[in-house]
């Protein structure tokens, strides 16, 4: 069974996929207008030099969202970085 | 007249096919949010067919300015056609954008720009079964390279003609029912499903205007609210679901990409540039390189060349035996050799050098590391109530204070964007290099040069955090930082003609700026000069104290004394960097007399000498320079952008008091270290470096409840 889990836990090299994002209005439609919404696959490419924001690629293009945001999104694992779960 | 609007994501490169289009000269770069304002032109060769520029927008949300200026724009002037711009290297999320354009009953013409770089990474589309399920015509080209913008332009035109209303993207049966439902109570006939979509997903702008009795709106709450249960989600994301899942099917078999694909060329280049450890270095690097291109190589040649050769021996001694040999008066002389030439000469010496930065700016600009640099300078920035967002304006300030601070527009949230605007115009923009190349020679002697104006940058840098960090602790400004959510495009190398056409472009402002307001205020500064009340009352004076500019200067001068430059000569000087900052060395170019020596660096640097006392006051002086309010037209743009009085006025009043605190607690500092000279003053100096360490320390205002739900 999978673990509900936020975009914010990932590590660079794993690969998710949506299941919810937990936010309203302007915010939420944000996320959602780039992409980001249930079902899609995301690719976490890297953290910034500092930690944070965070660079995901998605629908064939690269995202930077911060973690803060990336509490919102929940995820499940698709496969870790180098293996399949 | 025929009106066509250009559409598009950000970065999708409108704007190129705008020029193209249109023959014109827009600001282009490689940032999502470059184009801020819409922008028309006729199309080349026929005046009755004008182009809308529309801003890059991802959605038609009501939620960012440049989407409503988009979707305002779309439904209420009803271009009659829609060009669609579509960056074909990431498609899902273009057509998302596409599938809400398709809504509007206006004609609609798909453009995939950006085909060379699909090609080159072995993708495939298929052109004419997208155009069939999209119902609309659909054509590939690549803007940069002008390639197949015809055939695209001509197609919107032949459309126009047989006004084609697209078909609009339909949703799952649940919702098309729902919608249906909608569009039978709404009393419009135009754009009907448009206004359906908007009225199921509750947005506030429409109904405001649409004006629906009660029971109409509680109607469609209770077929909004039905759905939203019976799909455990609320209507926006219904909806917005509903377009990726349509999308998706148009592109199932039209669009192949090779499953695995390899590291393109973007992600190595990243590999180096966001580096944990590389990326801030390399920042540091790239910014050093760019000042040492511009003020100690290239630029600096040809600026000695331009000061020493072009205007002292050219311009200067040949317009002088010109006159002499016509037997001009003594009086004609002066105004034309010291005056226009010498006044409007020191600042333009300094061409060459800023063509060099506006050179590597828009060479930066243009390859994509703008975004790269919001993305590694967030984390820090964040802390400061500003966001990477804030740093690309900072980064083309460096250039140009208008389009930095028009470029914070793309900052969604209101106070970041104002704190933004405040604090964008200290950065040592290329007008201020002239004043930064002069005292940075006089108070360093020769060897001071590019790391001195390098050092200012980062002053720049740090000058910002500061005047951020206290604002931030100010009411006016607390709260939670806004979201930080960005696209990353792809790396691609400019244009050299789109890099040497904005450089040319900034370099032409200037000099038209010299031309004209420069000219205007040399020929005020040398008749303030020489004319005043000498012995024999007013005429000319042989001495320059007994100007009319000492009178002005000296009057204003005691409010510059605790900053170490008190004397007319230097306060004339610093009020005249309000009409332009280049003025100050035009101003002191006058006053000293440049007029027929060779070299006119030195020159400057003894007027410098004597104007300020001590290296401590020419410093204090470059400092308030940087700091205080921008110029004249920076002052009118901000003024636009800020769209308030109060706002305008908070923000060159905070300019005009940081920039006096900090040269005051710079000089009396200085002066206490190196004289040993304490007073009054130095201790008021102690005080304003206390308020500000207190302001940074205090905690944050805590935001009201009411505030924080919003």
């Amino acid at each position: 069974m999978m673990l509900n889990m936020t975009l914010k836990e990932l590590k660079p090299g794993d690969r998710a996929r949506v299941t919810r994002i937990n936010c309203q209005g302007a915010l939420k439609r944000r996320i959602m207008d780039m992409g980001v919404t249930k079902g899609v696959e995301l690719l976490v490419r890297k953290l910034a030099p500092l930690g944070d924001p965070m660079e995901i690629n998605l629908r064939g293009y690269e995202l930077t969202i911060r973690k803060q945001e990336c509490e919102a999104i929940e995820v499940e694992m698709i496969e870790r970085k180098g293996k399949r779960s | 007249m025929i009106r066509i609007a250009l559409a598009g994501n950000p970065n999708s490169g409108k704007t190129t096919l705008f020029n193209v289009l249109t023959g014109s000269n827009q600001y282009v770069g490689n940032w999502p949010g470059v184009t801020v304002e819409k922008k028309e032109g006729c199309l080349k060769g026929n005046k009755e067919i004008v182009i809308q520029d529309l801003p890059g927008i991802y959605s038609l949300s009501p939620y960012t300015p440049e989407e409503v200026v988009t979707r305002t724009y779309l439904i209420h002037e009803k271009p009659n056609a829609i060009l669609n711009i579509v960056d074909a290297s990431s498609l899902e999320r273009n057509l998302y954008l596409t599938s809400q354009l398709l809504e509007l009953d206006i004609p609609v013409v798909v453009a995939l720009n950006m085909m060379d770089v699909v090609e080159k990474q072995n993708e495939r589309i298929d052109l004419q079964e997208l155009s069939k399920r999209l119902g609309c015509p659909v054509f590939g080209m690549s803007a940069a390279n002008n390639d197949g913008i015809e055939a695209a332009s001509k197609a919107v035109v032949r459309l126009v003609l047989e006004n084609k209303k697209p078909i609009p993207s339909t949703f799952s049966e649940e919702v098309e029912s729902a919608l249906d439902q909608i569009e039978q109570l709404l009393p419009i006939q135009e754009q009907a499903r448009w206004y359906a979509i908007k009225a199921f997903e509750n947005d506030e702008k429409v109904f405001a205007e649409l004006s629906l009795e009660d029971s109409v709106r509680g109607q469609i709450s209770k077929i909004r609210e039905q759905l939203e249960t019976k799909l455990d989600d609320d209507s926006e994301s219904i909806i917005t679901d509903g377009r990726y899942n349509w999308v998706a099917k148009i592109l199932r078999g039209v669009y192949e990409k090779p499953y695995k694909h390899a590291m393109t060329t973007s992600d190595k280049i990243d590999h180096f540039v966001t580096n944990r450890w590389l990326a801030l270095p390399l920042f540091v690097i790239i910014m050093g390189l760019v000042y040492y291109l511009a003020l100690s190589t290239v630029g600096t040649y040809m600026t000695d060349w331009v000061n020493d050769v072009f205007i002292a021996q050219w311009c200067q001694g040949g317009m002088r035996a010109f006159l002499e040999s016509v037997h001009a008066s003594d009086q004609v002389i002066s105004l034309v050799v010291d005056g226009i030439i010498g006044g409007i000469g020191a600042p333009l010496g300094f061409v060459p050098q800023m063509a060099m930065i506006f050179l590597c700016l828009s060479f930066l600009e243009d390859c994509g590391y703008m975004s790269r640099i919001a993305f590694i300078m967030d984390r820090i920035f964040r802390r400061f109530g500003l966001s990477g967002k804030s740093f690309i304006s900072f980064m083309v300030s460096t250039g140009c204070g208008v389009p930095g601070i028009m470029s914070a527009r793309t900052i969604k949230d209101e106070r970041d964007r104002r704190m933004t605007m405040i604090v964008t115009t200290s950065m040592p923009c290329g007008a201020k290099l002239p004043v930064i190349s002069l005292f940075a020679g006089a108070i360093f002697g020769n060897d001071g040069g590019w790391w001195i104006a390098w050092a200012t940058y980062v002053f720049g840098i740090i000058a910002i955090i500061l005047s951020a960090l206290v604002l931030k602790h100010t009411k006016m400004f607390a709260g939670e930082s806004s979201p930080f959510i960005m696209e990353l495009p792809a790396y691609h190398l400019p244009k050299m003609k789109n890099v040497l056409r904005q450089t040319w472009q900034r370099c032409w402002h200037f000099l038209k700026k010299a031309g004209t307001i420069l000219f205007v205020c040399c020929v005020i500064t040398w008749a303030l000069v020489s004319y005043g009340f000498g012995p024999d009352g007013f005429g000319l004076v042989q001495e320059v104290d007994q100007s009319l500019l000492a009178a002005i200067g000296s009057f204003i001068a005691p409010i510059f004394t605790p900053l170490g430059w008190g004397n007319w000569q230097a306060t004339a000087a610093g009020l005249s960097g309000f009409v332009a900052k280049e003025q100050i060395v035009s101003t002191i170019g006058v006053l000293a007399n440049v007029a027929d020596d060779t070299g006119l660096d030195p020159q400057l640097w003894q007027a410098v000498g004597v104007m300020f006392p001590s290296a401590a006051a020419a410093m204090s002086f470059l400092l308030f320079n940087l700091l205080d309010a921008p110029c004249l037209g920076a002052i009118s743009t901000l003024a636009k952008e800020m769209n308030s009085h109060k706002w305008t006025a908070f923000a060159i009043g905070w300019q005009m008091f940081y920039a006096y605190s900090i040269s005051l607690v710079v000089y009396q500092l200085w002066t206490w270290f190196a004289t040993g000279m304490f007073g009054l003053w130095t201790i008021i100096a102690i005080g304003v470096v206390t308020f500000y360490l207190f302001m940074i320390v205090k905690p944050m205002n805590k935001v009201s409840p009411k505030q924080a739900t919003k």
